[in-house]
C-alpha cells in the first residue's frame, strides 16, 4: 500500500498536535526531512500499520489543538500511522466530534435533547440563532450532553496549545451565559452536585463523601478492601460470588455478569482484554458520569478485580467524548493506583499484572454498542460487529474481551464486600442489588437515585419529590430514547428486569424522564426520531434507510389531521419498526423504533 | 478439471431448512446450504469473492432460538440448527429491505433477479410517500469509469475490492454517518487525485450499475447500448504472462466493456488497468486502414 497524499502540507501547529502523541517522525517515510538513510531503507510493514489504534488519539490531538481535522493535518496523521487515507477520511467524517470544515476555535454544543427541552433548550436555542446565527457555526444543537440533573445544559470546548485549551460542562446554562462565552467569555467550573438523596446508599455512599481527587480519602473509606479479598480469592472464587450474586449487566442488555467472566476466564485463546464502556450516551443517562467524576477509584479498582478474575493484563476505559470531568478524574485515579501499586506490573505484591488506558469517545451513540467500541478503539469507523462471534469469543483486536458498564463493575466491591449471597438477598429473586436511576424531566428533584431492583416507578418518582405542584403525568419514558413510554397507569410497575417486561418495558441505561402535562410530547418524539437518525452508523439498510423513514412518518402523521391517512402511516411506523427490530445488526436500529411504537400505543397519541 | 487442494476432511453437519434436513460440512454458511437445497436466497452485498459484510440484510433467515433474524451470508451452520427461509417475519423483513433501499436509491439498472425478488416478496417502496434519496449529480472525473452514487446501495463491495480483498489500494472508503453514509475519496478529491489505479475491480463487483465503464455509460446516455445485441468474446489478456481471462463484451464490432468471471482460478473476477481498460488498440481502426 502506497501513501498517496495530495493535500498540501500540514501546519507546524497540526505537526506539533500529532507529534505531541507520537513522537518525531523517524524518516520520510512517517511524514518527516528527507535524510540519505532514506534513499536506501524502506519502513512499513506490519510495524507501522499495527498504529492504527493510534488514530483515534491522534485526531483528538488535531481537534483540540485546532478546533477541526483539515486535509494536510489529516493525511500527516496518515504518514505517520500508515493509513490510507481514504481510509482515514471515512473515519474522521463518522465521529460527531471532529469538524471537517475550518472552524472557529470556540464551541458552545448546547443540549436540546428530551430533558433540556422540558428545561427551555429549545427557547435558548432560539434566542441564539437570532443572536449568532443558525446552529454549525459556533454554537451547536447537541443530542443528550449527560447533565439531565441540571438542565438545560451545554459543553464549551476551546481548541488552542494545552495550556489555553478548555472543555467545560455548563449547567444549568442561562441565555445570558451563552452569549457571555459566545462572545469570549470563559465559565467558571460549576460546583459539583451531590448526591440528594436520602437514607440508605450503597453504590453512591462515597459520592459527594470522599475527595475524588485523594487515593487516601478513597481508602479511608474502605476502598482497596475489596481488591484485597479479590487477591485472596483468586480468580476461580471471585467469579463464583459474582455468579452467586446473580448480578445482571447494568449497561442495558442485562446479561449475567457471572457467566459472562467466566467466559472469558476459561477462554483459551491469549490474551484477554479488559473494556470498561463508560460511553454513556443514552439520552436521559448521567448515573456512569456520576460515579467517574465522584468515585473514580471505585471504578478503577472494580476493573482491576475483573481482570485478576478473567486474566486480563490490558484494560480500556473508554469515555463518552463530552464527559472531560469524569475523564480527567479517571486518568488521575489512574495514575494514583498506577503509584501506589494498585495496577502496574505486580499489583499489590501478588505478582499480577494489569493496567489501564483511557480512550475518550468521539461523538458517537452507536460507540456504546459493544463491538462498535471495540472498532473504535481499534482506530476504526464505530460500526458494530455482527455476532456470532461474541465479545468472549473475539472481541478486541479479535481476542477473547470482557465488557462491562462502569455500574455494572462498581456493583463488584459490594458483592465482594459481603459475599455474593448477602448481595443476591437484595431486590427481587430475579434482580439483586440495587440499580441507579436517572431521574429528569419534570419532577421537583431532577437528579441520581439509588433504589433496590423491584422498586415501583412510583416509589422512585416520589423519591425525587414527584410532580410539580398542580400538575399531572403524561407520561414517562423508561430506558432512554431506546426504552419505551409508560403512563400513570403503569406506574406501580416495580423496576426490576422481569417487571419491565412483563409490561413490554425496559430498565435500560436506567433513565427515567418524566414528562407532566406541560411536555410537548409531539415534540418529545420528533426529537427521538432525529436522534436515531442522527446516530445510526449507516451500516444496515434497516436503520439506515428505517430510521430516515420512520422520521418521515411520523412527521406526516403529526401534520395529519385525517384519520384515515393518519392510519396508513401508522401501519408504515409498524412495518419498519418490525423490519429494524428483526434484520438490523445491532441494538440500536433493534430498538430505534421501541419509544415511538410504545407511543402509538400507549399514548394513543396517533393511534387512529 | 483444474487440480484443486480440497483441504482437509471436514465434519459435516446436519442441520434443517424449512423442514428439510440437509448435511453441509462444518464451517458452511447458511447462504450455501440453502443454495445447495436450491433454495433462491435474495443477496445484495455478499459475492463469493469478497469477506461477507452482511450489511444489506436481504438474505435474512430465521434460526429457531434466535431472538432476531440472521444474516445467512455469514452465519455458518451449528448443529441441530433449525432454519425457516420463508417464514412470515422473513418475508417481511426482505419486503422492507428491498422497499427501503428501492425508496432511496435508483435500484433501476441492478440485475433482473433483484427485480424477481421485488415481485416475489411484494416490494412497493412508493408507500414512502415523498421520501428522502441518495440522488445526486454523476461523478465523470476520467476518462475510464463513472460513479453514479445514486444507484448507490452502500454494500461496501467497492471498497472492499479496493481493499484487501482484492487491489489492496485503499481509494476508497465508507465516509460520514447514516443515511448520510457514503463511498468516498478522501476529502471527496476526483479520483485523479486519489490513490485510485484504474483497476476496474470496482466496478467488477458493483451490483447496481453505480460504478460503470465510461463507454457504457456513453453509450446508455446516447441510448445505444443493447445488452441483446452483444456478444461476449473470451479471450486471455495478452499484456503479462499471469493469464488473466478476459470476456470482451463487444456490440458493433466494438468493444464496450471487459470483465473476467468471478469463478476464474487466476483472477476471481479481477483484473488490472490493462486488462480491464487497455483495449483501445483491438479497434484503432484507423490503422488499419493507412496498412
Amino acid at each position: 500500500m502506497d501513501i498517496r497524499t495530495t493535500g498540501g502540507p500540514p501546519t507546524a501547529d497540526e505537526i506539533a498536535a500529532v507529534d505531541g502523541i507520537l513522537g518525531s517522525p523517524e524518516s520520510i517515510w512517517e511524514g518527516g526531512g528527507r535524510s540519505t538513510q532514506d534513499d536506501h531503507l524502506a519502513r512499513g510493514g506490519h510495524a507501522a500499520r499495527s498504529q492504527r489504534p493510534l488514530l483515534l488519539p491522534v485526531l483528538h490531538a488535531i481537534q483540540d489543538r485546532m478546533g477541526w481535522v483539515s486535509r494536510g493535518a489529516l493525511e500527516y496523521a496518515c504518514r505517520r500511522l500508515s493509513i490510507p487515507p481514504a481510509e482515514a477520511y471515512g473515519v474522521v467524517s463518522f465521529y460527531g466530534r471532529f469538524a471537517l470544515d475550518e472552524r472557529p476555535e470556540l464551541a458552545l454544543h448546547v443540549c436540546d435533547d428530551i430533558a433540556c427541552k422540558g428545561a427551555g433548550a429549545d427557547d435558548l436555542c432560539s434566542a441564539l440563532e437570532k443572536a449568532f446565527g443558525p446552529s454549525g457555526k459556533t454554537w451547536h444543537r447537541s443530542a443528550c450532553l449527560g447533565l439531565c440533573d441540571r438542565s438545560p445544559a451545554a459543553l464549551v470546548e476551546r481548541a488552542g496549545v494545552p495550556e489555553e485549551r478548555e472543555e467545560h460542562q455548563v449547567a444549568p446554562i442561562t441565555l445570558e451565559a451563552a452569549q457571555a462565552i459566545l462572545r469570549g467569555g470563559r465559565p467558571e467550573d460549576q460546583p459539583r452536585p451531590q448526591v440528594v438523596q436520602r437514607g440508605t446508599v450503597r453504590l453512591l455512599r462515597r459520592v459527594g463523601v470522599v475527595d475524588p481527587e485523594s487515593i487516601d480519602s478513597y481508602r479511608k473509606a474502605g476502598g482497596y478492601a475489596a481488591l484485597r479479598r479479590a487477591l485472596e480469592l483468586g480468580s476461580e472464587g471471585v467469579i463464583r460470588e459474582v455468579t452467586e450474586a446473580k448480578l445482571l449487566g447494568r449497561g442495558g442488555a442485562a446479561f449475567p455478569t457471572g457467566r459472562k467472566w467466566d467466559a472469558v476466564a476459561k477462554a483459551t485463546v491469549r490474551p484477554h482484554y479488559l473494556v470498561c464502556n463508560a460511553d454513556e450516551s443514552e439520552p436521559g443517562t448521567f448515573k456512569d458520569r456520576v460515579l467517574m467524576e465522584a468515585d473514580p477509584f471505585a471504578v478503577v479498582e472494580a476493573m482491576t478485580i475483573a481482570a485478576i478474575a478473567t486474566g486480563c493484563e490490558q484494560g480500556y476505559l473508554y469515555v463518552r467524548g463530552e464527559y472531560p470531568l469524569a475523564r480527567e478524574r479517571i486518568e488521575h485515579a489512574i495514575g494514583e493506583a498506577r503509584a501506589h501499586g494498585f495496577l502496574g506490573a505486580d499489583i499489590e505484591g501478588a505478582g499480577t499484572r494489569f493496567d489501564i488506558e483511557v480512550r475518550r469517545g468521539a461523538g458517537a451513540y452507536i460507540c456504546g454498542e459493544e463491538t462498535a467500541l471495540f472498532n473504535s478503539i481499534e482506530g476504526k469507523r464505530g460500526e458494530p460487529r455482527n455476532k456470532p462471534p461474541f465479545p468472549v469469543q473475539a472481541g478486541l483486536f479479535g481476542k477473547p474481551t470482557l465488557v462491562n458498564n462502569v455500574e455494572t463493575l462498581v456493583n463488584v466491591l459490594d458483592i465482594l464486600g459481603e459475599g455474593g449471597a448477602a448481595f443476591a438477598s437484595i431486590g427481587t429473586a430475579d434482580s439483586t442489588g440495587t440499580r441507579l436511576f436517572c431521574v429528569s424531566g419534570q419532577v421537583r428533584v431532577p437528579g441520581l437515585y439509588e433504589v433496590p431492583m423491584g422498586t415501583t416507578l412510583r416509589a422512585l418518582i416520589e423519591l425525587a419529590g414527584g410532580l410539580r405542584e398542580d400538575r399531572t403525568l403524561r407520561a414517562v419514558l423508561l430506558g432512554g430514547a431506546a426504552g419505551s413510554f409508560v403512563t400513570e397507569s403503569q406506574l406501580d410497575v416495580p423496576l426490576s428486569f422481569e417487571g419491565t417486561r412483563a409490561i413490554g418495558a425496559t430498565l435500560g441505561s436506567g433513565a427515567v424522564i418524566v414528562l407532566d402535562d406541560t411536555a410537548d410530547l409531539e415534540q418529545v418524539l420528533l426529537r427521538i426520531a432525529r436522534f436515531f437518525r442522527d446516530e445510526s452508523c449507516g451500516q444496515c439498510v434497516p436503520c439506515r434507510v428505517g430510521t430516515v423513514r420512520q422520521e418521515e412518518a411520523l412527521k406526516r402523521i403529526l401534520s395529519q389531521r385525517e384519520t384515515s391517512l393518519r392510519e396508513a402511516d401508522v401501519a408504515l411506523l409498524s412495518d419498519i419498526a418490525q423490519a429494524m427490530r428483526d434484520a438490523s445488526i445491532c441494538g440500536l436500529g433493534q430498538t430505534a423504533a421501541s419509544a415511538i411504537g410504545s407511543a402509538v400505543i400507549q399514548l394513543k397519541l396517533v393511534g387512529p | 478439471m483444474n487440480e484443486v487442494f480440497v483441504g482437509l476432511p471436514k465434519r459435516m453437519v446436519k442441520i434443517s431448512v424449512d423442514g428439510t434436513d440437509v448435511q453441509v460440512p462444518e464451517g458452511t454458511t447458511i447462504l450455501e446450504a440453502c443454495r445447495r437445497l436450491q433454495i433462491d436466497t435474495p443477496t445484495l452485498c455478499q459475492l463469493e469473492t469478497l469477506t461477507p459484510v452482511n450489511v444489506c440484510r436481504v438474505c435474512v433467515v430465521e434460526v429457531e432460538g434466535s431472538r432476531v433474524l440472521v444474516p445467512a451470508c455469514s452465519r455458518k451452520v451449528e448443529p441441530e440448527m433449525k432454519v425457516l427461509t420463508d417464514s412470515e417475519r422473513v418475508r417481511h423483513s426482505r419486503r422492507l429491505v428491498l422497499e427501503l433501499l428501492a425508496s432511496s436509491v435508483d435500484m433501476a439498472l441492478c440485475a433482473q433477479q433483484v427485480h424477481g425478488w421485488m415481485a416475489r416478496y411484494g416490494a412497493k417502496p412508493e408507500r414512502f410517500g415523498a421520501a428522502a434519496t441518495v440522488a445526486q449529480p454523476v461523478k465523470i472525473d476520467n476518462d475510464l469509469y463513472v460513479r453514479d452514487y445514486s444507484r448507490c446501495i452502500l454494500c461496501y463491495k467497492c471498497v472492499e475490492a479496493c481493499g484487501v480483498d482484492a487491489q489492496n489500494t485503499f481509494a476508497i472508503g465508507v465516509a460520514g454517518r447514516g443515511f448520510d453514509a457514503h463511498i468516498s475519496t478522501e476529502f471527496t478529491v476526483e479520483l485523479p487525485d486519489s490513490a485510485c489505479v484504474y483497476c476496474g475491480n470496482c466496478i467488477g463487483v458493483c451490483p447496481t450499475g453505480a460504478l460503470m465503464f465510461k463507454s457504457e455509460y456513453d453509450m446508455r446516455q446516447a441510448g445505444t447500448w443493447d445488452e441483446s445485441q452483444q456478444k461476449v468474446t473470451e479471450t486471455v489478456c495478452p499484456y503479462c504472462g499471469v493469464g488473466c481471462m478476459l470476456e470482451l463484451h463487444v456490440q458493433d464490432n466494438s468493444i464496450v466493456k471487459v470483465t473476467s468471471p468471478l469463478d476464474h482460478s487466476v483472477t476471481a473476477g479481477h483484473l488490472c488497468v490493462k486488462g480491464r481498460f487497455g483495449f483501445q488498440f483491438v479497434q484503432q481502426r484507423s490503422r488499419e486502414t493507412k496498412g
